[in-house]
């Protein structure tokens, strides 16, 4: 049944394949700002950013790595929130802005979309190392071939200096009033050596801006980075310490001597990874056309196809009930299958969840000549419950004159039900005794069909066919879908109540 | 040629004959088979899946895979919704299309996993913060959970924006029938997103707008075309609402109980019809109000404590008396008991 089919389309019926009237704005830099930035002009600015910052120096080094390396057209810059939010103002590149600390999720979501591309996550020690701890540590461990750049400031510039979790012992923010307190805010958080214990780096180093000498070596680190991703090596890291002189309330020049001074023997400068990493690509998916995969099981049901059989009910509804395990939910999933390789409509729902965890299982099949309405039966014609507990608690929903297969060989003593008529069937032994328990599903399956006769055995059988590729268990579901038809048919009269005893009157 | 299939799974066989190449989910009762065919399916046509740390990042990966234009969806249940609202909310404000399935189970809170149909406020009027809207499609069988989801990846390109597939445990965990044929879906071009590539190095997807007037521009702009989005893309399904005097109205699983409930009523002499909306934003207000106008009473039934309900409200703004009959918890009422409540409304002409 196609969609046409059953909804009224309130627009005209032929749509084209392409929508021809797409939106077509293509979002670029805003024109308030400058279009360039020109080292020696006279605006009070040069950039967004106070004078002094370590954003400014970061981008200037990474700017220089990307044109080094030829790779503008190629990159992707990915700007976090923070000071650097604007980052993409300073980048003639492909840009991306992100959540709050999700930029390493971000730049999975690019560089899987684009692998042979340069990919760059910006990130401040706020935005990375508190709320996106997360996203880059997971990053990190799948080894996604990005580079991230971790400017450490120890405070969170962009909202006017509250704590990071990179502030120092002792530093005092808006929100460490006293200066940090391990016992209230904990130590300060190393991210280079948290990474440097996974497995899937490549490359992980912590670099200062204190004084000409170590922006020299971040200036290595920063290519190095770079040029590793661009050899599609796995993933980069370079944590910068770097200058905030505004929220510090020092001038530049203090500031820098300060990240010399206070951050760096806080803060080890080291290479924390330098390696090649072999990473196994075992298991790799079997290639499929999307023809095979949208219309996967549909040629085996194609040649099960049962066409043109009548069927004597326009409507039937079948709840089956059990215990986990007991096949209760396959046996549904079988008769779904087999009423629509007869042409019939058909729905199977299960009960899913805890209830199934806590050991018993129900689902119900709805078979129908027309299209089907509620697939939760309330009043099922039919029930089968494959143990006592199902049958309390579900035999009074069966419908008045409908049937209730019962998988014990009698009812229990104190159980009276006069609305429906009872079968019971011990599938169990019946199933036993042809060489698994295993099977007592298919055996009601089969005392279902000659009850009922709702559905052919044949079918039942093509079914299982295409299920069961195991030629012996095949065997054995069919000598349990005969036995269960040659009890019903040898010991009970159809039309007859059993009782107690199990025998028809 | 019609194959059994279960719901969630149907969404995925969906997304791929739709040119899906990228899943990003985290796993979660009922929808957890959603991401477990995404799985299996999404690699073997050379498309990615990745199995994010939390619904957060998975998000934020879609926003990633859509920047570069790829169509990339997600999929959860409630609690993992409420964490991909920030997301959602960016990709709406960065103009992103994707599509994210919402397989409702009991709230709020851990709740339950059986159906409720209560995110209904949080998809449908967007539980994210800003001016912005959600595109949400509710399916009510296995074959629509592939059509739809294949329309939500149309609608999404169209109008650049998030589409939800709003429906709830039931319909994600039963098997129908599914028939899809293979065809042709393409994606329309796609000028404005960021490839790594010369031709779109100047191209930038963001959603931050400092400037008051640049940004009420923004707003504006996004305001044009969800008002186009409602004047073209409604889409509802009605039952026997020709002559009839009460209106049921219902979406997802209990659009199906309603269906039934309606011939049973009508067995009994009632005269009842049932109105689905197909897409619930936009909401079908005009096709509701059309085909209510010759009803005597309308009748909202829900999984919930009433909130598509408000929608019907406006949408009839006072014209007709509107009742409200919702189940919560996981219990979906049965056919017997809605009769119940349709004979409460009208009482069968004897
Ligand atoms: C979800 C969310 N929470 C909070 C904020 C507010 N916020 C913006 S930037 C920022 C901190 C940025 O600090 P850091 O990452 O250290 O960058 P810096 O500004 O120091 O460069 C915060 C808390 C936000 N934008 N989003
Ligand atoms: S507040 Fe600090 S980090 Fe932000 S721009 Fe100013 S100096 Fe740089």
């Amino acid at each position: 049944m196609a969609l046409q089919d059953t909804i009224q389309v309130v627009e005209p019926a032929e749509e084209p394949k392409v929508a021809t009237d797409n939106y077509e704005v293509v979002h670029e830099k805003s024109k308030l700002f400058y279009p360039e930035y020109e080292r020696k002009s006279d605006l009070k600015h040069q950039t967004h950013y106070c004078p002094g910052c370590g954003h400014g120096v970061v981008h200037k080094l990474i700017a220089e790595a990307l044109e080094d390396l030829g790779v503008q057209d190629e990159t992707i810059l990915v700007s976090p929130v923070g000071c650097s939010v604007f980052a993409y103002y300073y980048f003639d590149v492909g840009n991306v802005q992100v959540a709050h600390g999700r930029a390493p999720a971000a730049a999975t979501g690019l560089k899987r979309a684009c692998p042979d591309k340069i990919v760059i996550a910006y990130q401040g020690d706020g935005d990375l190392a508190a709320i996106g701890t997360a996203e880059i540590v997971h990053a990190a461990n799948r080894g996604e071939k990005i580079t991230v750049f971790f400017v450490n400031n120890a405070i969170y510039g962009m909202t006017g200096g509250q704590m990071a979790p990179t502030t120092l012992v002792g530093q005092r923010s808006t929100t460490s009033p006293w200066g940090r307190r391990p016992v209230n805010e904990g130590f300060p958080l190393h991210v280079c050596e948290l990474l440097s214990s996974l497995e899937a780096p490549v490359y992980i180093e912590r670099v200062a801006l204190s004084d000409n000498k170590n922006i020299m070596k971040a200036r290595r680190a920063v290519r190095k980075a770079l040029e590793l991703q661009k050899n599609g090596a796995g993933f980069t890291f370079v944590e910068i310490l770097s200058p905030c002189p505004t929220i510090w309330g020092k001038d530049p020049v203090e500031a820098r001597k300060w990240v010399g001074e206070k951050m760096i023997p806080n803060f080890p400068l080291n290479v924390y990874r330098d390696r090649k990493v072999e990473i196994p690509n075992n298991n790799a998916p079997p290639h499929k056309t999307v023809e095979e995969i949208v219309s996967g099981e549909r040629k085996a049901a194609a040649e099960g196809m049962v066409p043109g059989r009548q069927h004597h009910f326009r409507e039937m509804g079948i709840k089956i009930a059990g215990f986990g395990g007991q096949g209760v939910l396959l046996l549904g999933q079988l008769l779904a299958e087999m009423g629509m390789r007869e042409g019939l409509e058909v729905s199977w729902l299960p009960s899913y969840g805890p209830e199934m965890r806590s050991g018993s299982a129900h689902c119900h099949v709805c078979l129908s000549k027309e299209r089907i309405g509620s697939p939760l039966l309330s009043r099922p014609d039919v029930l089968i419950a494959m143990n006592e507990i199902s049958l309390r608690k579900f035999a009074a929903q069966v419908a008045p004159g409908g049937t209730i297969l019962y998988g014990r060989e009698r009812l229990p003593e104190d159980v009276q039900i006069e609305h429906a008529q009872v079968i019971c069937i011990p599938a169990s032994e019946i199933a036993d005794k042809l060489g698994s328990a295993k099977v007592a599903n298919v055996v009601m399956m089969g005392a279902l069909l000659e009850e009922t006769e709702c559905l052919s055995s044949a079918t039942a059988m093509k079914v299982l066919e295409a299920k069961v590729k195991n030629p012996a268990l095949l065997e054995l579901d069919r000598k349990a879908l005969d036995a269960g038809r040659v009890y019903i048919d040898h010991t009970v009269a159809v039309g007859a109540v059993t009782q107690a005893d199990g025998f028809a009157q | 040629m019609r194959q059994l299939c279960k719901g969630n799974v149907a969404v995925i066989k969906g997304a791929v004959l739709a040119g899906c190449r990228a899943y990003y989910g985290y796993p979660i009762t009922p929808a957890s088979e959603v991401a477990e065919a995404a799985a299996l399916y999404i690699p073997e046509v050379g498309g990615t899946f990745v199995q994010a740390e939390s619904e957060t990042a998975a998000i934020n990966m879609v926003y990633g895979a859509a920047s570069a234009g790829v169509r990339a969806m997600s999929a959860s249940s409630g609690p993992g919704l409420s964490l991909m609202q920030e997301g959602i909310s960016y990709l709406a404000g960065s103009e992103l299309p994707c599509v994210i399935v919402d397989i409702m189970r009991g709230g709020p809170g851990l709740g339950n996993i059986a159906p409720e149909q209560s995110d209904y406020f949080a998809m449908v009027k967007g539980g994210g913060h800003g001016n912005y809207r959600n595109i949400v499609v509710a399916p009510a069988s296995v074959q629509e959970m592939a059509d739809l989801t294949i329309l939500a990846f149309e609608l999404a390109d169209k109008y650049r924006n998030p589409a939800i597939v709003l429906t709830d445990g039931f319909v994600g965990q039963m098997m129908e029938p599914l028939n899809l044929e293979y065809r042709e879906i393409l994606a329309p071009p796609k000028p404005w997103a960021v490839q790594g590539t010369a031709g779109t190095r100047k191209n930038m997807i963001s959603s931050i707008v400092l400037e008051p007037d640049e940004l009420e521009e923004h707003q504006r702009r996004m305001e044009a075309k969800y008002i186009r989005c409602q004047q073209t893309e409604t889409r509802c399904e009605e039952y026997c609402t020709e002559d009839a005097e009460l209106i049921l109205v219902g979406f997802g699983i209990v659009s199906r109980v309603l269906r039934s409930a309606v011939d049973q009523a009508r067995k009994q002499g009632i005269k009842a019809g049932l109105f689905r909306p197909i897409t619930l934003w936009p909401f079908p207000s005009t096709e509701l109000a059309a085909c209510s106008a010759r009803a005597e009473k309308i009748l909202v039934v829900e999984l919930s404590n009433g909130q598509m309900v408000e929608d019907v409200r406006l949408a009839l703004n006072g014209t007709k008396p509107i009742d409200f009959y919702g189940r919560v918890g996981g219990n979906v009422p049965t056919v017997e008991e809605l009769v119940v409540k349709i004979e409460e409304q009208i009482p069968a002409s004897v």
